[in-house]
């Protein structure tokens, strides 16, 4: 059923997730390395590797980001999030230096929205998390538009197959 | 969730707080994706009466829950009061003509058989499968969306 008139909740913008939005909640699931800063008693049926009863103050474990986000308290008792590779200083400088030219749909389809989300957790390197990804963001910006608004009847499907979701939304709606 | 955090306090046994916010934050992400799927689904229903017009075809009938149709049938008289509202004495109906139309008659084909088709000026139109007419296209309009007619561009 593809209706006209159907309009589904947008993602949040910045930090902030929209409740009831298919996308934000698609975006919260990704997941993250983790070690827990306390201990978890009675949880441990959810360590797959482990026998033990509780989970263990500094275990390192996955975890998707809305739990990350539900745990996570600023005094740090509870949980410390790694930073995912992408949005490391490795990377930083790579998107510093060409923004246009990375596959952004491969480096984790959610790459703005995920990047606005890692905020929450309080690195020292969050003012340049923030800032790598809005240079990204406007750097790729121009291509972008370009391309989607002379896309009428050309095949630009290698084009969106680099673009992560957020671009990709903004290319349908132009 | 503060009660049992309370508890846990009280009763000496605040290393299970940690747990306690896990559970917690489980029971909130059900929560969430329960209700994004049924206010998604609210708003593709709000979309059929603009796509289908007042009546659902049953096909789509069959997929919705009684407290849906409900739903839907408030969300038909709102919005026929709010037209009614519109346009000086007989109201307007906004869900035709969604598009600037480019003409006032269109060339239709009628895909299955529908009957009886009353048009204005109190002229029937038997509505057989295959035939053609040239209709006001205002009134094909729901017809077209629901494929009872097809629009003919020669």
């Amino acid at each position: 059923m593809d209706l006209q008139s159907y309009m589904a909740v947008p993602p949040g913008i910045g930090m902030e997730e929209n409740f009831f939005s298919l996308d934000d909640i698609l975006l919260s699931h990704e997941r993250l390395p983790c070690r827990t800063e306390s201990a978890f008693p009675r949880l441990g049926f959810l360590e797959k590797s482990s026998e033990t009863r509780d989970i263990p103050e500094g275990t390192k474990m996955e975890m998707p980001l809305w739990l990350a986000k539900g745990l996570y308290e600023r005094k740090r008792r509870v949980l410390s999030v790694e930073l995912p590779k992408v949005y490391r200083e490795g990377w930083r400088t790579v998107f510093g230096a060409d923004p246009i030219v990375v596959d952004l749909h491969k480096m984790g389809p959610y790459y703005y929205g995920l990047g606005s989300q890692m905020l929450h957790f309080d690195s020292p390197e969050n003012p340049e998390i923030a800032n790598t990804i809005l240079q990204t963001f406007i750097g790729r910006f121009r291509r972008t538009m370009d391309s989607s608004q002379n896309a009428y009847n050309e095949d630009t499907s290698a084009l969106v197959e680099r673009l992560d979701c957020l671009e990709r939304n903004r290319n349908i709606n132009n | 969730i503060s009660f049992c955090l309370n508890e846990a306090k009280t009763e000496g046994k605040s290393e299970l707080i940690p747990s306690i916010k896990f559970r917690h934050s489980c029971l909130l992400r059900n929560q969430r994706c329960i209700a994004a799927y049924l206010y998604d689904r609210l708003l593709r229903i709000r979309a059929l009466r603009w796509e289908y017009g007042s009546v659902l075809p049953t096909a789509i009938r069959f997929h919705m829950c009684a407290e849906e149709m409900e739903w839907f049938n408030q969300y038909k008289k709102s919005l026929a009061t709010y037209m009614r509202s519109l346009g000086g004495e007989e109201g307007l109906d906004i869900t035709q003509d969604m598009k600037p139309p480019k003409s006032l008659y269109i060339q239709v084909r009628c895909l299955k058989d529908h009957g009886e088709f009353e048009i204005d000026d109190g002229t029937v139109i038997l509505l057989k499968k295959n035939s053609q007419h040239f209709l006001p296209r205002w009134k094909c309009e729901q017809l077209i969306r629901q494929g009872v007619l097809e629009h003919v561009i020669s």
